[in-house]
């Protein structure tokens, strides 16, 4: 299906556009009644409670999901049907299955990334968790199975790797559930420290897909599996087109060659193609931006010299141009986690991210000039870009 | 019994800090709690039946480290969290 037969997925309404902030102390809402021009800032919510990620139905625009835990109780999920005003906790929150006996059994230490499952799909949502898993909710996130040809398939030990006290510090991620809006039986996901994974039978099965892919932490540059994805994007106009911001570069593949193809070597070699978010363009399935970080030795996970920048490419990947416009011109060591940078659908298109010394940055003209929205937030983890009614 | 809650876990006790508890074990007793105060088990126990990390049970005092620790009606039992970090 050509990008020209199908209608954005992501067409604005003319109502809110709301940025919903997950944060390590809470939640916060940033709204614009007035085509982005003015933000007023609602919150906290859950003051105190570390918020991975708060996700909007796109389906309903109504339902909110929240992933939250704190530092001393279990991990949940928050629900809201009235755009995050009022939330009600889950009633069964993702949870991995009981171990049967002389097994070690697995503990969802918090529920990391959200998503709406296909539109045909009502209700249905995935989430991934840390350590490693897949559930799914057929009720709008009210009562949450694991997803057990996944989290029991028989490989998934060794795709995980080690997940023990020697795992990575803040623990391995589930993220970037991707569905194909073709057909709900096809979908990816992302594993830190594994790699990338899809199926097409809707989770029956699941196969690496890194051909081309670097792992250079790896005695074999180029394994099967144990990538490490920072985050996968597919577009939703062009399927077959998934865009990777890996821990060894910038990616682009064509599904239907099926192989990564490093697009990152076009960047300037001062800034590398090191970074964690990716962002599409909702309509054009050529143009991505990305904000580098420093990845060299010991990985500051900065902006490149203190110098923040966003980068965009207008055709996939072969040239990329450098958006700084707005930003310190020194001394600037933002860091943006890989749910921390979204878009909406507006024409043109605003870009926002949060950054973990609290910051809410915006461009409405596609990245030419940023803005600094909000300060003094607490460590942000993920800002999504929502449509309200 | 008497069970003693937790700051952290009072939005689900209607910010009652001391709530009556029943039940011939700690785990009954949680299971009891959970039917009257929805998914608050989960919050202080793992779906291996594991205390939480940085949850801590005390029972007349001593603490217990498994859920099948019995029971009387005269027990008073302490919820604690365990603090750490800055």
């Amino acid at each position: 299906m050509s990008v020209s037969d199908q209608k954005s997925p992501a067409t604005p309404s003319s109502g809110v556009v709301a940025l919903l902030i997950a944060t390590r102390k809470g939640a916060w809402i940033l709204k614009s009644r007035d085509g982005r021009c003015r933000w007023e800032l609602e919150g906290p919510t859950f003051l105190g409670h570390i918020a991975y990620h708060i996700v909007l139905d796109p389906r309903d625009r109504r339902t909110m999901l929240m992933a939250a835990r704190t530092g001393h109780l279990g991990p949940t999920v928050f629900r809201s049907t009235d755009d995050g005003k009022n939330w009600k906790e889950a009633s069964r929150p993702p949870a991995f299955r009981k171990a049967t006996e002389g097994e070690v059994g697995r503990v969802v230490d918090h529920v990391f990334w959200l998503t709406p499952a296909h539109p045909n799909e009502p209700n249905a949502w995935y989430a991934g968790t840390s350590p490693h898993g897949l559930f799914r909710s057929e009720d709008g996130g009210d009562t949450w199975e694991p997803v057990a040809d996944f989290n029991d398939h028989p490989m998934r030990p060794s795709w995980s790797g080690d997940e023990g006290p020697q795992g990575t510090p803040d623990g391995s991620k589930l993220h970037s559930i991707l569905i194909d809006p073709r057909d709900p039986n096809h979908m990816y996901l992302g594993l830190s420290g594994g790699g990338f994974f899809e199926s097409t039978n809707k989770g029956a099965d699941w196969k690496p897909l890194n051909a081309g892919c670097r792992a250079d932490f790896l005695p074999d540059p180029y394994p099967e599996y144990g990538h490490d994805p920072h985050c996968v994007r597919l577009h939703p106009l062009a399927p077959d087109i998934l865009y990777q911001q890996n821990h060894c570069g910038l990616y682009r593949m064509d599904r239907r060659e099926g192989s990564w193809v490093r697009i990152g070597e076009n960047m300037p070699k001062a800034v590398g193609d090191i970074g964690f978010p990716l962002v599409m363009h909702p309509r054009d399935p050529k143009t991505v931006w990305v904000f580098p970080m420093d990845g060299t030795e010991v990985w500051p996970r900065v902006s490149p010299g203190g110098n923040p920048a966003a980068y965009v490419t207008r055709d996939s990947g072969l040239t990329w141009q450098r958006l700084d416009r707005g930003f310190p011109r020194s001394q600037g060591w933002f860091t943006v986690k890989r749910q921390a940078m979204t878009s909406d659908a507006h024409e043109p298109v605003a870009l926002y991210f949060g950054t973990t010394s609290g910051e809410v940055w915006a461009s409405t003209n596609e990245g030419a000039e940023w803005a600094c929205l909000v300060r003094h937030l607490p460590e942000i983890y993920a800002v999504e870009a929502a449509e309200l009614e | 019994m008497k069970v003693y809650i937790p700051t952290p876990l009072r939005s689900y006790t209607k910010q009652q800090g001391e709530v009556d508890g029943y039940g011939s074990t700690v785990a009954e007793m949680l299971e009891d709690l959970d039917r009257r105060f929805p998914s608050i088990r989960f919050r202080m126990i793992d779906e291996q039946g594991g205390i939480r990390q940085h949850i801590r049970i005390f029972v007349n005092g001593e603490e217990v480290k498994g859920l099948d620790v019995p029971l009387v009606a005269s027990d008073e039992v302490h919820i604690l969290q365990a603090l750490s970090g800055g």
